[in-house]
């Protein structure tokens, strides 16, 4: 429906229309790998020369298959429900909290499709919610009458070697990729590699562990528009790669399948860098509104 | 490669070294963190665990609930080192295998040894294809902590590898090492 406010045109949404797609979101990502991810799998799978790596990528891509054929999740970690809305700013919600319709949208999401229970309601109290709400919830506002809603269900093991790092500017790129290969050797195979790489640099301190996380929903494997993000992206999977971590933490070249950087302005005293990673069950729906 | 039976034996567990594949079979309890806090607090107050811990086998999973039909959802391992502070008290009382994925702290290595017991890995995020082993699953202690929960798990030859023995052997370091030297 759209009505004209100061002579311009704007669309109302209802919020039980951002449940029932938030709901569906839950419903289809928790048992299919997100965009790309396959395709890196299978390359992987295709240059690792270390018998028992072979093996166990194998094994992974089995796990993948069972899991869309037989309706059970990829892993049992289906994760905290981490939903980024791109809001059009022609948009007005209607009928009810966006924020409360997300959580109900995951709400009947997990429930109906078996999913498991993750999240406390306080950090220091512990005790389960019962119904993996809030979801962790970032708007966007962006120009047109559109929602976009993606669901990204992030696993603990991977969120947990996650860094953070207010670098000086001298450090440069040399710092920025000694700060992710520490990073990366800190979580050595505690988190099941072969993992997706989600890099921030730039911005302010909250806003560069944002980017690290924005930069997982890109389709896997895709390089960044800018050519000097896209060569550092290539030298870092090539030097990660280079430690021999390997699926699993068994020794391997395949500790990484993809890097994806995403920058941001900054102030010039600053060099933030984030590394969000992600576990091989890199799991990512999007859906307009 | 070799089948496991629980509970295990102090002979099994010699012949186990680093980098076996075994498969097990019988029963396994689930406990994470939450469990384990619980788990060590009644045995340090002297109170009764849930389950016999001598020759016991632990998994470290949350399964995701089971659908009308299915014995349980999806079942992979969870990271073992949140487990660590809590892990040599429980070797201390009998407990013989973790298994986990990801790995474990010097005291934990050093309680494996001391106390004769091994930490297996099970292939993290394999949910689905590990939960196919599963053959009957009954929550036995705390059911309130949902997923949570300590579950008796009957399993059907699961597939684990050996990450760290008796001898001081880690497959992690051994796994790296091996790549790296081979390269």
């Amino acid at each position: 429906m759209k009505f004209q406010w100061e002579g311009r045109a704007i669309r109302q949404v209802p919020a039980e229309k951002i449940t029932a797609v938030v709901r569906e979101l839950c419903l289809e990502a928790n048992y299919r790998l997100a965009l790309g991810m396959p395709e890196v799998m299978a390359e992987a799978a295709q240059s690792e020369n270390f018998p028992m790596a072979k093996e166990i990528i194998k094994e992974l891509q089995a796990n993948a298959e069972i899991a869309w054929a037989e309706s059970q999740p990829i892993c049992q970690d289906t994760g905290m429900a981490i939903v980024i809305i791109e809001l059009g700013q022609e948009v007005q919600i209607t009928g009810g909290s966006l924020y409360l319709a997300v959580d109900e949208g995951v709400r009947q999401g997990y429930e109906e499709g078996y999913l498991r229970n993750s999240i406390v309601g306080d950090p220091i109290l512990r005790r389960n919610t019962g119904d993996n709400t809030p979801a962790f919830i970032r708007v966007e506002i962006v120009p047109g009458d559109k929602v976009r809603i993606h669901l990204l269900p992030k696993g603990s093991g991977s969120e947990n070697v996650s860094r953070l790092a207010m670098l000086k500017p001298a450090q440069g790129v040399e710092g920025i990729k000694d700060f992710v290969l520490e990073t990366m050797e800190l979580a050595g195979g505690n988190a099941c590699p072969p993992y997706v790489v989600g890099i921030g640099i730039g911005g302010t301190f909250d806003g560069c562990a944002y980017l690290a996380k924005r930069a997982l929903l890109r389709p896997v494997g895709e390089a960044n528009s800018a050519q000097h993000i896209a060569m550092l992206e290539g030298e870092l999977l090539t030097a990660i790669n280079g430690l021999g971590i390997g699926p699993q933490g068994f020794g391997g070249s395949q500790t990484a399948l993809a890097v994806h950087i995403e920058t941001a302005p900054t102030h010039i005293a600053c060099l933030p860098v984030a590394v969000n990673l992600s576990c091989h069950v890199l799991r990512h729906e999007v859906l307009e509104v | 490669m070799q089948r496991l039976q629980t509970p295990l034996t102090p002979e099994v567990i010699m012949e186990l070294r680093s980098g076996d594949q075994v498969l097990l079979s019988g029963t396994v309890y689930t406990a994470r963190d939450a469990a384990h806090a619980r788990l060590v607090k009644t045995v340090l107050a002297g109170g009764e665990l849930p389950f016999p811990i001598e020759g016991a086998v632990l998994y470290y999973v949350g399964p995701t609930p089971a659908r009308p039909g299915k014995v349980i959802g999806s079942a992979g391992p969870t990271t073992s080192g949140r487990m660590d502070s809590y892990t040599p008290e429980l070797l201390r009382r009998g407990l013989k295998g973790m298994i986990g994925k990801g790995a474990r702290n010097q005291e934990v290595r050093q309680a494996i040894r001391a106390y004769q017991a091994v930490y297996l890995g099970a292939t993290g995020g394999a949910g689905a294809l590990l939960a196919q082993r599963v053959k009957a699953a009954e929550v036995i202690a705390y059911p309130e902590l949902g997923p949570e929960a300590i579950f008796r798990l009957e399993v059907d030859e699961l597939p684990l590898i050996v990450i760290n023995d008796i001898y001081g052997g880690d497959l992690y370091s051994q796994g790296r090492q091996a790549y790296l030297s081979c390269r």
